[in-house]
């Protein structure tokens, strides 16, 4: 079945469009919407927001390969936001980036195959003070090491283990 | 509803801390949170529930409220704790649930704090030579408590404004105070609105640019996340000023704490009439949203971030037509910066020739830094303009750490340049930065020691504008590719003399040939770098030596011999089974199969690994 926002969420985007002069407007709120209720975006999302909005579907699409924040394949349920940015940089980021995918094979555009962890790099996400640092669920977590690392990622898992959504 | 002690709970929203004797301030900036500031806020709940100090009983009169205070600046600290009973405050840092009972007990309840948990020397050099007037009331006011807000003076500057002033007053105080935008250029804020106000047309409209992505830059987050309502309050003012009923606050999906205290504050605002119809009965209206942006750093840019708003993609375009004269769906559109409206009440209450006396001449104010890097005290600044890099760095910033040298500061992100250590003591406003081939830019500032390579460095912010360029012009969209290329060439020992050569005649086309600031400004960190470091350029061409031992092309990892104990630790940790060694042997890295990620540097606790 081709991807829909939940009914209120379609109604809340209607809404949304009698906000502005133009229905153009409408397509990042659109696209966020998405997001919010799934995580990624693709081609059916843009078709579906399109319509929901009244726009040529063209111009979603063209949204969604513009910025980047939409991922274009599923995240896993622990997206890692990794900021790579000069702090971040200067404290060794990379090293840190390097190290997810050798030791726990988490690497930028996957999906581990448990389904639990992906990776994507994000620029400065205004955390700099503590670098380097990670963006995951809306949480921060700064100062990262190895160690730390090791120690996130292993709570995850427990935290999936046990049927926390 | 937010946590909070009972005496708290009952009062709801209006807390007030002059009814409680001691209070108790937590840091819930991102910062205090990721280091557990909600924990620390539970253990305190708890210890007040136990010892039943929501009210205060005769014997023991010292009941206690907790108050959230948005970031306090040093974030390196966190969790920040100051307990204040009247005008004493105490301040603790690295404060953990584990040593609240202490605190309570020890201190509230006893009345000794505990010495060996209290701030150090540090803590109060680096607030010494601050001027705090925005930031004031980041730490103090709680960000989802409109009325701790009112109680700092919050709104006053509104009222005055829309009761006691025409517009036109409005736009001559701020004219008069010089106020000069926050967001990179320091265009004078007056002027820009008095043209929007001239701008013909009855629809316009005001837009907050809250899409920092300066690299290195957290001001405007602080600001959204800890003062709120300082932000909404400016823009009330502004929109009276230039005739806009409604208005925009256009925020990075990134920030999503500032989104949520954003979101919470428009509702209190609206709650209490501040924004919406009518407002203090002025007859002024006044609505405002938020639009989200989506990661394009190129929307920080105003036209870009208008087309952005309107429909899909955020492309610059040519000016003229100012937005002052068209902007937003056609519309005359104020746009400026968050920490430019944060201003403005307080220019409002205190009055234009107060606001100019503090700061330069031609660059009055405060501005807010965020200092990070190679420094000691990382964390959110204010300082008066004009104050000497030197004196930010290593009065407020505590200097470089680790008995390292400093070897420059980077100012004013993608578009700013690298001063080197002899021009530390270049004061730092908009005119002498630029002097210098960096700008202010927005107020990122990024301390580098002796460890960092400048032709790093420089790539990569090039890295940074190629992949942000929105593509529309050439200059910018291939410019920044080549460059790139050029300095991966020199950074990987592959540079020619050639190299410099082509790098400084493409910096000067893109810098002419650009349609917007991000090309015109995109080679600016290579040609600062080339201006004050061009030695290292040419260590990595001429000797293929990378004189910070950063470049992995040119460096290898080696064991000291002297130093290795064989304990194993750096042969499990390599990714790459490049080390071989038994137990209590030497162990030796195999040139060939290590990739020169610098995990065994990292794991070493004998200094046994070293770079070459
Ligand atoms: C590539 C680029 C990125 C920018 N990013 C920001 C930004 O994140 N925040 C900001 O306030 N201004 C940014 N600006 C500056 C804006 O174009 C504009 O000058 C500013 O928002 C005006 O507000 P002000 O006068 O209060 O500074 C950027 C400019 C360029 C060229
Ligand atoms: S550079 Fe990583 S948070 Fe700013």
């Amino acid at each position: 079945m081709a991807y829909e926002l939940p009914k209120e969420m379609q109604e809340k985007l209607k809404e949304v469009v009698g906000h502005y002069p133009d229905p153009m407007s409408a397509i990042l709120p659109g696209l966020h919407m998405v997001m919010e209720h799934r995580g990624w975006v693709d081609g059916e999302a843009c078709d579906h927001v399109a319509e929901v909005i009244n726009v040529p579907p063209i111009h979603v699409y063209e949204a969604m390969t513009f910025y980047t924040y939409f991922p274009r394949k599923p995240v896993g349920k622990y997206n890692l936001q990794f900021c790579h940015n000069i702090a971040c940089h200067l404290r060794g980021a990379q090293d840190l980036i390097a190290y997810l995918d050798e030791k726990h094979g988490i690497r930028e555009g996957e999906v581990t195959v448990d389904g639990l962890f992906s990776l994507t790099k994000v620029e400065c996400l205004g955390a700099c003070g503590n670098a380097p640092m990670m963006l995951v669920r809306d949480k921060y977590h700064e100062d990262l090491t190895v160690e730390k690392l090791d120690e996130l990622i292993e709570n995850w898992k427990k935290e999936a283990g046990n049927g926390h959504k | 509803m937010a946590p909070g002690t009972a005496a708290q709970r009952e009062s709801g929203r209006t807390f007030r801390p002059e009814n409680v004797d001691v209070v108790i301030r937590v840091c819930v900036g991102p910062g205090g949170i990721a280091a557990g500031a909600m924990d620390v806020i539970a253990a305190f709940e708890a210890e007040i529930e136990r010892h039943g100090l929501h009210t205060a009983v005769e014997e023991r009169p010292c009941s206690c409220g907790i108050l959230k205070v948005g970031c306090k600046g040093l974030c390196a600290r966190d969790v920040l704790v100051d307990i204040m009973q009247g005008d004493h405050i105490v301040t603790y840092q690295y404060v953990k649930p584990a040593m609240v009972p202490t605190i309570i007990e020890q201190h509230i309840l006893g009345g000794e704090p505990v010495e060996k948990w209290r701030t150090d020397d540090d803590y109060d050099h680096f607030h010494r030579r601050q001027e705090k007037i925005l930031l004031k009331q980041c730490g103090v006011v709680d960000p989802e408590n409109i009325g701790t807000y009112f109680e700092v003076g919050g709104y006053k500057g509104a009222r005055e404004a829309l009761l006691q002033h025409t517009p036109e007053e409005v736009i001559d105080i701020v004219t008069r105070s010089q106020l000069r935008g926050r967001g990179g250029a320091g265009f004078p804020a007056g002027v820009k609105w008095a043209a929007t106000r001239r701008a013909r047309g009855n629809l316009k409209y005001l837009i907050c640019n809250a899409d920092e992505g300066d690299p290195g830059a957290f001001m405007d987050r602080a600001l959204l996340e800890g003062s709120p309502h300082s932000v909404i309050e400016g823009m009330v003012i502004a929109g009276y000023a230039i005739g806009a009923v409604q208005g925009y606050i256009y925020v990075r999906a990134e920030y999503p704490l500032a989104v949520k205290r954003l979101r919470h504050a428009f509702a209190e605002a609206y709650e209490h009439g501040l924004l919406g119809k009518n407002i203090f009965g002025s007859g002024a209206d006044f609505d405002l949203e938020i639009r989200l942006g989506a990661g394009a750093f190129v929307c920080g840019e105003a036209t870009a971030l208008i087309s952005s708003c309107e429909d899909r993609i955020g492309t610059p375009r040519v000016k003229p037509p100012r937005t002052a004269a068209s902007g937003l769906w056609g519309r005359p559109t104020n746009i400026n910066n968050v920490e430019t409206f944060a201003n403005v009440p307080i220019i409002i209450r205190r009055g234009a020739e107060w606001y100019r006396s503090i700061g330069t001449e031609a660059s009055p104010g405060t501005k807010l830094f965020s200092l990070v890097g190679k420094v000691k005290n990382t964390g959110l600044i204010e300082v008066p303009m004009g104050m000497t890099l030197r004196e930010i760095v290593e009065e407020i910033g505590g200097g470089v750490p680790d008995g390292k040298t400093l070897k420059a500061v980077q100012t004013g992100g993608p578009s700013g340049g690298c001063i080197p250590l002899e021009l530390m003591d270049t004061p730092v406003d908009f005119e002498h930065l630029q002097a210098l081939g960096s700008i202010m830019g927005s107020g990122g500032m990024v301390v580098m020691d002796e460890d960092s390579c400048m032709v790093d460095v420089a790539r990569y912010f090039l890295e940074f504008c190629r992949d942000e360029s929105c593509g529309q012009c050439t200059p910018c969209r291939d410019g920044t590719r080549v460059m790139v290329r050029l300095l991966e060439d020199i950074c990987a020992g592959r540079g020619t003399p050639e190299h410099l050569e082509r790098l400084e005649a493409l910096g000067k086309a893109m810098e002419a040939g650009s349609l917007c600031g991000l090309g015109e400004s995109a080679p600016n960190p290579v040609l600062s770098t080339l201006r004050y470091f061009r030695d290292e350029y040419e260590a990595h061409i001429y000797e293929k030596r990378c004189p910070a031992k950063v470049c992995k092309e040119l460096i290898t990892f080696c064991i000291d011999e002297e130093k290795c104990t064989g304990c194993v630790v750096c042969k499990r940790a390599c990714p790459h089974e490049a080390i071989s060694g038994e137990k209590k042997q030497l162990h030796v890295i195999d040139q060939d199969a290590c990739v020169r990620c610098g995990i065994c540097l990292d794991v070493c606790r004998f200094d046994a690994v070293y770079k070459e």
